[in-house]
């Protein structure tokens, strides 16, 4: 895409694909092949179905609380679908499409949610930062990881980081911009703009007529993306990530979504939202829409769904199992990360702690 | 009397202040309509409009410096920061300007403010929502920090805290939000700063604590109450100004000083106790004072917060080795 031709300041949004699965653009560039458009659905399923499951499991009390990512499942997958090994990943919390593109597994997703230490480490993921709790604090982490590549010449490498829009109002988001555009980093700043930060609409948040124009203030393209067409926002993280590779500078993208379950498990958006507002946004579902895109074109049925469905629950369920098997933290565990060696001062409170639970045995 | 919890009664606090006090206004992320993300600022904005409850945009630090603009022009801000281990983007505003414009302007522009913000653990939560830093304002010279353990107690003491021309951080124990009920008068009533309140009256040792870890002290009283030990129990209430004489006298006393809580162990409160302790009591000390805090570690993700948390087992078998030393 020539992102110069979506000015944010017109306010004019990057589609390829409406809500009932028709092309709103005849031609466009990081086209998904049929094939690849497939693939997309599946991902985004894949995402959708553990979410879902997530929620029921954090029901069942097998898990604390969680945040659902329904219906922000397509910019997810779509920068999932970008980012190389090589590349690095700075997330926020919800963007599951992306982590499990980059390798984490979804048993170590369901280990955070369940209270381990162990469950940031990503195993099998190069370039892959922490869930970043503090809103927007990780945005600056990136724009250093920035500086490095281009510090090291690591050609083409580029940082993908995400915030909410709510976090768009904290002094961080509006440091980590500046930064990233006066050291002219390859970052790719991707807002996932779902209309709330917890029970705060974005006309709360923010006077701007959108996120993508505060790119323009500091010096950097923004735009602004349906963020429920995977279409166009493969295509724009795909063209930034070009972009910023070649050495241009960051990029903001401001994904127009909706969150379209509670911001956590213990939130109830039905204080202050209406139904008709949830209703209005769920005809714009990614998946669905891509669903009939495909229907359209004879590449997907229901059957094929179905079967699929049961065989990501069957992948889904054995990694929950694993995840809650999974030895509980010890005390050593609780001590023995936060020095390279352990202080003796720390050392001494270890001991003490096991003194007690020595007590503690010989009163059984 | 009416029986409350914690939230009930905080949100009667605020209502009563508000009502009775134009210049009052509140504000903090999910606040307003929502009613804040444990509802403790609940019906106040349908209540008294949103001119005087509203929803601020996401940004900590904002919150508390617009706070200060407001308050040296005649407002007073009641401020929310959603948890205390996201207060720390505020840090450079409550450091730098909140607890200082009495001092620089030598007086001329007080500022009557209150930050609320849930503090501690126990609550099964995510990183940054379990912490326990009180410290570190206390720590600031120009603040007063507050810290509640019952409905009846956060009442008297916010209402202080907001009548108070000086800015007050005001810790509230979100373990304890709903766990505890009891009677709470519906008049208006204050709780001094700075005072602490004396539980349970004993001879031979002095437990000074607060917020949460209050409810696990006593249960430790107890048992060591069948062990013939007479503990004499200390809700400070008020981190700082701190009540010096209650606990000098107590320990005087006893002669034996334990303190509990959720803090990090290094540097904190526990500290500041058993320096007043050594100051004034020293003659009469017949064993160690003596800390249980956390430990100087991150507080564990859930599945090993148990080992930071003392629970009233561990609190007993301090107890004991003082009692014994
Ligand atoms: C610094 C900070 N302040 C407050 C919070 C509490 N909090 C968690 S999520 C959230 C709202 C975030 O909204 P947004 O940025 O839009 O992201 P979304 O949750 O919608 O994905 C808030 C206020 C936090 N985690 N960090
Ligand atoms: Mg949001």
């Amino acid at each position: 895409m020539n992102f110069k031709k979506y000015d944010p300041l017109k306010d004019i949004m990057y589609q390829v694909l409406d809500k009932n699965g028709n092309l709103t653009l005849a031609d466009w560039d990081n086209k998904l092949n049929d094939m690849e458009a497939k693939t997309a659905y599946e991902k985004m399923l894949f995402a959708r179905q553990a979410d879902i499951k997530a929620v029921s499991y954090q029901r069942q009390g097998r898990m604390y609380t969680y945040p659902p990512n329904l219906g922000q499942e397509a910019i997810a997958v779509a920068a999932g679908m970008v980012i190389r090994d090589e590349d690095w990943l700075v997330p926020a919390f919800r963007e599951l499409g992306t982590y499990l593109a980059k390798g984490m597994s979804l048993k170590e997703y369901f280990l955070y949610f369940r209270g381990h230490e162990d469950s940031l480490i990503f195993k099998n993921a190069k370039n892959f930062l922490p869930f970043s709790v503090p809103i927007a604090s990780q945005l600056l982490h990136a724009v250093g990881i920035g500086y490095a590549i281009k510090y090291k010449e690591e050609k083409d490498k580029v940082v993908f980081t995400f915030v909410g829009d709510g976090g768009t109002s904290e002094g961080d988001f509006h440091e980590a911009m500046n930064f990233a555009a006066v050291w002219k980093v390859p970052v790719i700043f991707i807002v996932q703009n779902n209309q709330f930060a917890i029970s705060v609409p974005f006309n709360k948040q923010t006077a701007s007529v959108n996120i993508a124009a505060k790119s323009v203030a500091y010096g950097m393209p923004g735009i602004k993306v349906d963020g429920n067409d995977i279409f166009a926002m493969y295509d724009a993280v795909q063209t930034t990530a070009d972009y910023a590779g070649k050495g241009n500078g960051p990029v903001l993208i401001e994904a127009l979504t909706f969150r379209a379950g509670a911001h956590t498990t213990s939130d109830d958006p039905s204080k202050y939202r209406t139904k008709e507002e949830e209703d209005n946004w769920a005809a714009k579902d990614p998946l669905l829409r891509l669903k009939k895109y495909l229907q359209g074109k004879d590449l997907w049925n229901a059957k094929e769904e179905n079967a699929l469905l049961d065989q990501y629950d069957l992948e889904i369920e054995r990694q929950f199992e694993e995840a809650e098997n999974y030895p509980t933290t010890t005390l050593d565990e609780v001590f023995d990360y936060h020095y390279e060696e352990l202080p003796e001062e720390l050392n001494r409170q270890k001991v003490a702690y096991k003194k007690f639970l020595n007590w503690k045995e010989t009163r059984k | 009397m009416k029986v409350m919890n914690m939230v009930n009664s905080i949100n009667q606090a605020l209502g009563m202040k508000l009502d009775e006090d134009e210049n009052i206004v509140i504000y903090g992320e999910d606040s307003g309509l929502e009613g804040g993300v444990f509802r403790v600022t609940e019906g106040l904005q349908e209540k008294f409009g949103e001119k005087r409850v509203f929803d601020s945009p996401l940004a900590e630090s904002a919150i508390a410096g617009t706070a200060l603009g407001m308050a040296v022009a005649g407002l007073r801000p009641v401020i929310e920061m959603q948890f205390s281990g996201f207060a720390y983007p505020a840090f450079n505003q409550i450091i730098s300007h909140i607890s200082r414009f009495r001092n620089r302007t030598r007086g001329k522009y007080p500022v009557p403010m209150v930050i609320r913000m849930p503090y501690g653990g126990s609550i099964n939560a995510l990183e940054h929502h379990s912490e326990s830093m009180e410290a570190i304002w206390g720590h600031i010279p120009g603040l007063q920090v507050v810290i509640p353990s019952t409905p009846h107690d956060a009442k008297g003491l916010l209402i202080s805290a907001i009548e108070s021309n000086d800015p007050v951080i005001f810790m509230e124990p979100k373990r304890i939000y709903r766990a505890i009920k009891q009677e709470v008068s519906e008049e208006k009533f204050i709780i001094p700063l700075g005072k602490a309140n004396i539980l349970s009256r004993g001879e031979d040792l002095t437990i000074v604590s607060y917020g949460a870890m209050i409810r696990e002290v006593q249960k430790a009283v107890v048992m060591a109450k069948q062990k013939n030990i007479g503990v004499e129990l200390i809700d400070l209430r008020s981190i700082y100004p701190i009540d010096r004489e209650t606990i000098a006298e107590s320990v005087k006393k006893t002669g034996r000083l334990l303190v509990v809580n959720e803090e990090p162990s290094s540097f904190g409160v526990g500290a500041e106790i058993i320096s007043i302790v050594n100051e004034e009591a020293f003659l009469h000390l017949e064993a160690p004072p003596t800390r249980l805090s956390g430990f100087d570690t991150v507080i564990p993700l859930p599945m090993g917060e148990h080992f930071y948390q003392n629970d009233p087992l561990r609190i007993f078998y301090e107890i004991e080795k003082l009692v014994n030393y």
